[in-house]
């Protein structure tokens, strides 16, 4: 037997300096070389368990062998036989906690890089300009409404076209993509890769309706009488704050809105752009997540002199990913670990100037299985800022089950569905996504449109 | 795409809008507001709806010009298609049967109030309309308001027409005309909201005034629209617009909606003369 290759190939990426002034994207990708010589390290384990850690079942040992055999065109067929959308979730999946942390060579701390090597083979599709499209089932005459277009959506909607039903998504914002689009920043994904995947969904046949508010412009009962089956996928909606004194003085931003003037809206571009943005000197970042990230991130490139993160935990509870904790530290974003922020003074004409927080210490772990942060006494001190964004997560969005009396919600907000099969109190009704989980990754609403697609697919058949 | 089916200015700086949008003419309500986009790279920007025609499918916005975005809108021309409107939004005003009720508007606002006043008169009210403006040639609607209204008192602050002040001498009017609404309701810029709200409060009865915070998605999900009513902060666009101007806090208001001051004053003189972008 051959000696293992323990080295995992770095992807190459934007010098910290540099990259911290533009939006480009961070990671330049693995080159054919890089990506050869990573996909070759794969021992092809005859019982792969990096497949049990994805949430859509990639046959991921079979599409690292065509790249080692530098089979390109048949590595992105067989990811798109689980997933739809390779480009944006070789990016932003969380595969240290997935597939990778499943790869038998995690033991020897060089886990094959699974996350790279997919998103590669994104890549090399669109370098070659063209993408196949695969057959589809023939027509079923079925109609289905997907509402919302985020990964939940695009996935029970790619599902169901290819197996011939007639499939119209409706997204209540101007531009398709849900949180990929108003939500992640370009540097991190580009949206140049959203409308791709956009775009291809369509291609297949998919129905995009833009500007279309279930439950305002349309209800969903009356698509109900128009569609065979509605699919529910309206995400993470309503922002939550602090709640603590002078959150609404000028300069104070839930990280939805931050994110969204500078994504879906273009602020970066300002004044080259019509929805305007603040450039703000030192900023204040609470939560200590991937949207905290990227807002931290996203304020450095508009020329914050400081961009803190404000937590109130340590960094070992920190929920970001590795890669995106550590791209913001090289980049100079100042971590305030066991800070909890607990007032806000703003100057004469409103606008914050001044954050009084109370340090921190860890007790006992909680419900979460973290240790919880509890307050030191006295231990008040103040930061001055000109920004501050929420960013501790946020509710369901309410704008359908507010309007759906049928539709069984828990208390926290979210629509109560059957985890295996996404299905709801109403009839004919799926949902999948935040809007049934609270606040989650790409990958596992992706996950979830995948299980409502199969179950809604038997009901259609059936019926 | 939504057409443009008219466009014209119906006052100096005001301008009426007709769009064709069949979803959103047969959904809407009085109270509620559409948000629209003139052009693929535009800002997303809230309007109150000022009238609709269910079976023609089209929706009818007044609005001021004041800023690049409204500009580029008062641009259009009959016949063009915007990227957005989207709706409609927010929740409708409550309308039913209360007795005599006073409706106030302002700029804008003279458009927006003639769907409640309509839906009011339906419900059986009794209306008194005041319509307030800073000369003669700033009004419209005199005559549609006039024929659902008791009574129409207008108000300039020149005197060109009607009573010569501002809406602070409303209580005299009212006063002496022994008016004693049921409810009032104020529909137009803040300044006319807040200060119809302090005036009137002693009058104990509620005041709906139909707040214009900032505004991007309009569907609950961003929070730039959050307003402090009794001492809870509420987001305008889904909580709204409506509330009771008597628990609103005016202060917060009036900053909050100057927090992009500067950049827009940036936006107009960057771009010259404006006709760049199209």
């Amino acid at each position: 037997m051959s000696k293992l290759d323990l080295n995992r190939r770095e992807m190459p990426k934007q010098s910290p300096e540099i990259r911290k002034s533009n939006f480009n994207e961070v990671a330049f990708g693995y080159t054919k070389e890089l990506a050869v010589a990573e996909a070759s390290r794969c021992l092809q384990c005859k019982k792969p368990r990096c497949v049990e850690g994805c949430p859509v079942d990639i046959n991921i040992p079979g599409f690292i062998k065509c790249i080692v055999n530098s089979e390109f065109t048949g590595a992105i067929r067989v990811i798109k036989e689980k997933n739809c959308l390779p480009a944006v979730c070789g990016r932003v999946c969380p595969q240290e906690e997935q597939c990778e942390s499943k790869c038998v060579l995690l033991k020897q701390g060089a886990p094959i890089a699974i996350g790279r090597l997919e998103r590669f083979a994104a890549e090399m599709e669109v370098a070659r300009e063209k993408f196949e499209l695969p057959e589809k089932n023939p027509p079923t005459g079925k109609k289905v409404a997907v509402i919302g277009s985020g990964p939940a959506g695009i996935t029970v909607a790619g599902d169901l076209i290819m197996l011939g039903h007639e499939v119209t998504i409706f997204e209540a914002l101007h531009a398709a993509g849900g949180v990929l689009t108003y939500g992640i920043p370009e540097f991190r994904l580009p949206k140049k890769v959203v409308n791709r995947e956009m775009e291809y969904i369509q291609r297949l046949g998919v129905k995009l309706i833009t500007n279309f508010v279930v439950g305002k412009t349309r209800s969903l009962q009356t698509l109900l009488k128009q569609y065979d089956a509605v699919f529910v996928g309206t995400g993470a909606g309503l922002p939550w704050f602090m709640n603590i004194a002078g959150e609404n003085y000028n300069g104070c931003y839930s990280a939805n809105e931050f994110l969204t003037r500078m994504n879906l809206m273009k602020g970066y571009q300002f004044p080259n752009s019509f929805t305007p943005i603040i450039r703000h000197k030192k900023i204040a970042i609470i939560g200590g997540g991937n949207v905290a990230m990227d807002c931290a991130r996203t304020a450095l490139r508009l020329g914050a002199k400081e961009s803190y993160i404000v937590y109130r935990r340590s960094e070992a509870e920190l929920p970001a990913r590795l890669e995106e904790y550590e791209n913001a530290v090289e980049e100079g974003v100042i971590f305030h670990f066991l800070t909890l922020p607990v007032k806000l003074t703003a100057d004469q004409s409103g606008w914050v100037k001044e954050m009084e927080c109370l340090k921190m210490k860890l007790g006992e772990p909680d419900a979460s299985g973290r240790r919880r942060p509890i307050p030191i006494d006295n231990s008040n001190f103040t930061m001055p800022i000109d920004g501050y964004v929420v960013a501790i997560g946020n509710s369901p969005n309410p704008l359908i089950p507010s309007t759906t009396p049928e539709l069984e919600v828990s208390k926290k907000g979210t629509i109560v569905a059957d985890l295996e099969t996404g299905k709801t109190s109403m009839d004919r009704v799926w949902a999948g996504g935040d809007i049934v989980t609270g606040a989650a990754t790409v990958i596992l609403a992706m996950g979830a449109g995948k299980k409502a697609a199969r179950s809604m697919h038997e009901y259609l058949m059936k019926n | 795409m939504f057409e443009v089916i008219q466009k014209e200015m119906i006052v100096p700086n005001l301008h009426l809008l007709t769009i064709k949008a069949p979803e959103v003419a047969s959904q809407i309500e009085p109270g509620q507001f559409v948000i629209v986009r003139s052009h693929q790279d535009a800002e997303r920007i809230p309007l109150s709806v000022a009238d609709w025609d269910r079976e023609q499918g089209t929706v009818t916005m007044i609005f001021m010009v004041v800023g690049k975005s409204t500009a580029r809108l008062a641009r259009l021309n009959n016949g063009d298609n915007i990227p957005t409107l989207v709706g409609p939004l927010g929740k409708p005003t409550v309308i039913e049967n209360f007795g005599t009720v006073m409706c106030i508007g302002g700029c804008y606002g003279i458009g927006s109030i003639y769907p409640v006043i309509r839906k009011l008169k339906e419900k059986g009210n009794e209306i008194i309309t005041v319509v307030e403006a800073r000369s003669s040639y700033l009004l419209y609607w005199l005559d549609k308001l006039g024929k659902l209204s008791k009574k129409i008192k207008i108000i300039t602050r020149d005197g060109s027409f009607g009573i010569k002040g501002h809406i602070n001498c409303l209580t005299e009017i009212m006063e002496k005309e022994k008016i004693t609404p049921d409810r009032i309701i104020v529909n137009g810029c803040t300044y006319l909201l807040s200060k119809s709200s302090a005036d009137l409060r002693s009058l104990n009865v509620p005041i709906v005034v139909s707040l214009n915070p900032i505004m991007i998605d309009g569907t609950g999900m961003c929070g730039v629209c959050r307003v402090t009513v009794d001492g809870n902060t509420k987001f305008a666009c889904v909580d709204g617009p409506d509330f009771d101007g008597r628990l609103v806090d005016w202060t917060e208001l009036f900053q909050r909606r100057k927090q992009y001051m500067n950049e827009e004053a940036q936006l107009v003189h960057s771009s010259g003369c404006g006709g760049g972008h199209e």
